[in-house]
């Protein structure tokens, strides 16, 4: 067990884990954060994705205490309102089926769109490569996608 | 408190008070399925499957009475009330029921059936709502309701230019008796169906609201990770937990039947926990594999069934005088279910009652389970559905949320039972792998005399669905299936034996109409136009429908007038009481097949919320697409080979194709839309790629790992 001190969604958060941890339970189980998702535990699925210092990484594996210190944005972080122009992209174009995939699906595009504000379909499918959705709204994730680019655009 | 009660067609009723703040409150009841007793607890005000609540502030609540897993019923059945109201979509709220079993009835998706069971009692509740709303006006106005009109939430007199709100209206409403049988909206009166309206969870999923059972969390509970047997026929023999509970976290060590639960302060302890369980199995009897259940189906499509499913007229004959014969063998594997939310059960059991919740997509029969395991009165069982990650099927079966009830028994404490992928993958309850062999015989004009087809699954049951398309339209019909037994368990998946048969049979069927040098949508048309003037047998799909949606995607496809260069693949297919046809085309480039577009025109009766319906008939196809290309499961030694998502493949963004989705106008009844346009989608990617390459796709998955092939 080791006591560490993570920076959540801006926020300085104690917690006392071993640290082997993956990050995935100690944001769901420890600080209730459940927005971020598991789904396979092995970093194929992208459900557990987050941004560690800007990058979306899967909490899912990553040991705690190799996040110590660096900047930890969760799907409740991402924006204060849910306005994220991501997520209103995503309301817009009704993504969502079951919705258990989204929040990581949303946290991959939101950092895609930073480094590419005008992504082609190519570069959508490379970025988003790593996330499963079962339901099959691929289709609409891209739609939103573009849309969202074009929102923060203007 | 005072309550008007009113019931329509005998089955279903409505009851209307007062609520205390000013307002009134609908209630709802009805018995879909299987006829059940009016429940008296109906009038107390505890039974219903849905209500409307309208508050003087002019807020429109309507409950949603089916548990969501991702089908949209949680918008599309409040929309449905609130057309007939005329209500103001902007004024809804919609709330989930909170789902007990005490007070609801057909809380069960499966089937397709959500929407088809509960469209007229919906309907017949929001426009009672209505009638009332007018009765109040027309008293308040001292006019004749008949002159009265409703839209956007309010009551207006044309004649006397005056106008008033629902919320306004509505404490007076309250005290008007419901009408049994308002008058319902023809189709083209409709404002709000049809139209596109986004999920009304869309903000709490983009915004990671806690909503899914994974996500919960009570006072004292602890969380368990369980071994259960790593292959199909193992039995525990012995089990040494001195170093799990050793273990940070750990609270306890519980062995029950098969197998052992780890309760512990979080998942990754528990996880830490069971990992660290030292187990001993021992096989009871053979141990399966894969190739052992591919040689007992093989053997068993050269075995004639005992009794046919269905025989219509004799094929041997027609056969013995062909001209030409077709035969085909189509084979599929296992498939896990995989819902992106693996399984997970809260079960808090106490002398005093048991509080149960989580993801299921089948409350009332977890609760009768649960009752008997613990010999309890099932009142004492409250069953709470939390919104669920995917279901296809999966959660129909109860196994999960009854071993949480028995871990929480045994441990005495409130406990969350978590899957992890590999449980969840590994622990049975697959799609049936089947087999199937189908023969036709042309005659010289090229018309289909004969249809044989002979079916074999692992725990299928009925491998066939013996009144699918062609049945019906020709003379010579055999229909036959068997079931093999296996310690492999099996349950139903995303559109049960459709999902296979439909790609199969629409394969076949275009692999007959190439033989009889016919093109194979005039195919079809040709046999459904028989299906229509002479009619063999018993017909459960209507001829009409599916000409309607056959000749819609082939007209929206262009079909038979590709650019040189594309490749088109058809199917069409009936299922769950709607009618789908696709088009997928083809273009070939290094050599190897990728789609370009799929084109998909269904008929699923009157349309309610069209972004929802796209949303599905896309994921459906996507779903479809991805399980037919890629996904296996396989048994060696009696252990699944395939635990989680590195060796079990599973479609991605860039293998999505485009989907244009086209709806047949239609005033008929709305019909199922979570399953109907899976089934027939591989056949017509399949079609597409026998045209563009030659070669035909008959086994599933197409792509072999290891093996990159035609497909890559
Ligand atoms: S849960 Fe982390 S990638 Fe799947
Ligand atoms: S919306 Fe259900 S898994 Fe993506």
């Amino acid at each position: 067990m080791a006591r560490l001190t993570l920076k959540v969604n801006g926020k300085r958060r104690i917690v006392d884990v071993s640290e082997d941890t993956p990050l995935l339970w100690v944001l769901r189980e420890h600080l209730d954060l459940t927005g971020t998702k598991y789904a396979c535990g092995i970093g194929q699925c992208g459900a557990c994705t987050v941004h560690i210092n800007g990058e979306p990484m899967r909490s899912c594996a990553l040991p705690v205490s190799v996040v110590e210190g660096a900047n930890i944005v969760t799907i409740e972080g991402l924006s204060r309102e849910g306005d994220h122009p991501v997520q209103e992209a995503w309301k817009e174009t009704d993504v969502p089926q079951c919705g258990f995939c989204q929040a990581g699906q949303i946290m991959t595009a939101a950092s895609l769109l930073r480094k590419n504000p005008n992504p082609t379909d190519a570069d959508i499918d490379t970025a988003m490569a790593g996330n499963i959705c079962r339901c099959g709204t691929y289709n609409r994730i891209r739609e939103a996608i573009h849309l969202a680019a074009k929102k923060s655009r203007s | 408190m005072e309550h008007q009660l009113a019931s329509f067609d005998r089955r279903s009723f409505l009851k209307v008070s007062a609520l205390a703040g000013g307002g009134m409150l609908i209630g709802i009841q009805w018995m879909a399925g299987h006829a059940r007793a009016f429940d008296p607890a109906f009038l107390e005000g505890a039974a219903f499957n849905a209500y409307i609540k309208i508050t003087p502030d002019g807020k429109i609540t309507i409950q949603s009475p089916n548990p969501e897993i991702g089908q949209g019923v949680k918008t599309s059945m409040p929309m449905i009330v609130a057309e007939e109201l005329d209500a103001d979509w902007a004024h809804v709220v919609v709330e989930q029921a909170p789902l007990d079993t005490e007070a609801y009835t057909r809380q069960v998706a499966g089937g397709s059936g959500s929407i088809r069971a509960s469209w007229k009692p919906l309907r017949t509740a929001g426009a009672a709502a209505r009638m009332m709303l007018i009765a109040a006006a027309a008293e308040k106005w001292q006019v004749a309701p008949e002159t009265c009109v409703t839209g956007a939430s309010m009551v207006k007199h044309p004649a006397t230019n005056r106008q008033a709100t629902y919320g306004e209206l509505a404490s007076l409403a309250a005290t008007k008796t419901p009408p049994a049988d308002p008058p319902l909206k023809k189709p083209s009166e409709f404002r709000l169906l049809g139209k596109r309206i986004a999920n009304v969870d869309n903000h709490a999923i983009v915004t990671g609201e806690n909503l899914f059972g994974q996500d919960l969390k009570r006072e004292g509970m602890a969380v368990a990770v369980v071994a259960r047997p790593p292959a199909f026929g193992l039995k525990l023999v012995s089990v040494d937990d001195s170093k799990t509970k050793s273990m940070p976290g750990v609270q306890q060590v519980v062995r029950f039947g098969n197998k052992v639960a780890v309760l512990a302060n979080t998942t990754w302890e528990a996880k830490k926990g069971r990992d660290a369980l030292q187990l001993q199995w021992a096989p009871e009897g053979e141990l399966e594999s894969t190739d052992q259940h591919d040689s007992a189906l093989r053997a068993l499509l050269d075995k004639a069934a005992e009794t046919p499913r269905r025989k219509d007229g004799n094929t041997e004959p027609a056969f013995a005088q062909a001209s030409k014969t077709v035969e085909a063998v189509y084979e599929c594997p296992f498939l896990p279910h995989n819902a992106m939310e693996p399984l997970n059960f809260f079960a808090d059991v106490r002398p005093d009652g048991v509080l149960m919740v989580g993801p299921t997509q089948t409350p009332e029969s977890a609760r009768t389970q649960i009752a008997k395991l613990l010999q309890i009165d099932q009142k004492k069982i409250r069953v709470e559905m939390t919104r669920q990650g995917g279901g296809f099927g999966r959660r129909l079966n109860t196994d999960y949320a009854v071993e949480a009830a028995e871990i929480s028994h045994l441990a005495k404490k409130p406990v969350k039972v978590v899957w992890l992928r590999e449980d969840d993958m590994g622990g049975g309850i697959y799609r049936p792998a089947c087999k199937y062999r189908f023969r036709a015989a042309l005659d010289a004009q090229g018309n289909l005399t004969a249809y044989h087809l002979r079916g074999s699954g692992i725990n299928v049951g009925n491998p066939t669905r013996e009144n699918n398309f062609p049945a019906g339209a020709l003379p010579n019909l055999l229909v036959e299936g068997h079931n093999l037994e296996s310690k492999v368990t099996t349950g139903p998946w995303r559109a049960p034996v459709h999902n296979f048969l439909g790609f199969a049979e629409q394969s076949f069927l275009d692999e007959v109409a190439l033989a009889a040098g016919k093109d194979p949508v005039a195919f079809r048309l040709g046999l459904l136009d028989q299906a229509k003037q002479q009619p063999v047998g018993r017909q459960e799909y209507q001829a009409d429908r599916l000409m309607g949606v056959i000749r819609l995607a082939a007209e929206k496809a262009n079909w038979g007038q590709a650019p040189s260069g594309v490749f088109q693949g058809f199917s069409a297919y009936f299922s769950f009481s709607t009618y789908v046809a696709q088009v997928v085309e083809v273009v070939v480039t290094n050599n190897k097949p990728k789609i370009q577009r799929v084109v998909c025109a269904v008929d699923c009766g009157i349309l309610i919320n069209r972004s929802g319906a796209e949303n599905q008939v896309a994921g459906a196809i996507i779903d479809g697409l991805g399980h037919a290309m890629f996904s296996q499961l396989t048994i060696k030694d009696g252990a699944p080979e395939q635990t989680n998502f590195d060796r079990y493949r599973m479609i991605r963004m860039a293998e999505a194709p485009p989907v244009e989705v086209h709806f047949v106008e239609s005033e008929e009844a709305p019909t199922g839309l979570g399953e109907p346009a899976l089934p027939p989608l591989a056949a017509a990617f399949a079609n597409a790629v026998y045209r563009a390459t030659g070669k035909r796709l008959r086994n599933q998955p197409f792509v072999q790992p290891g093996e990159p092939g035609l497909l890559g």
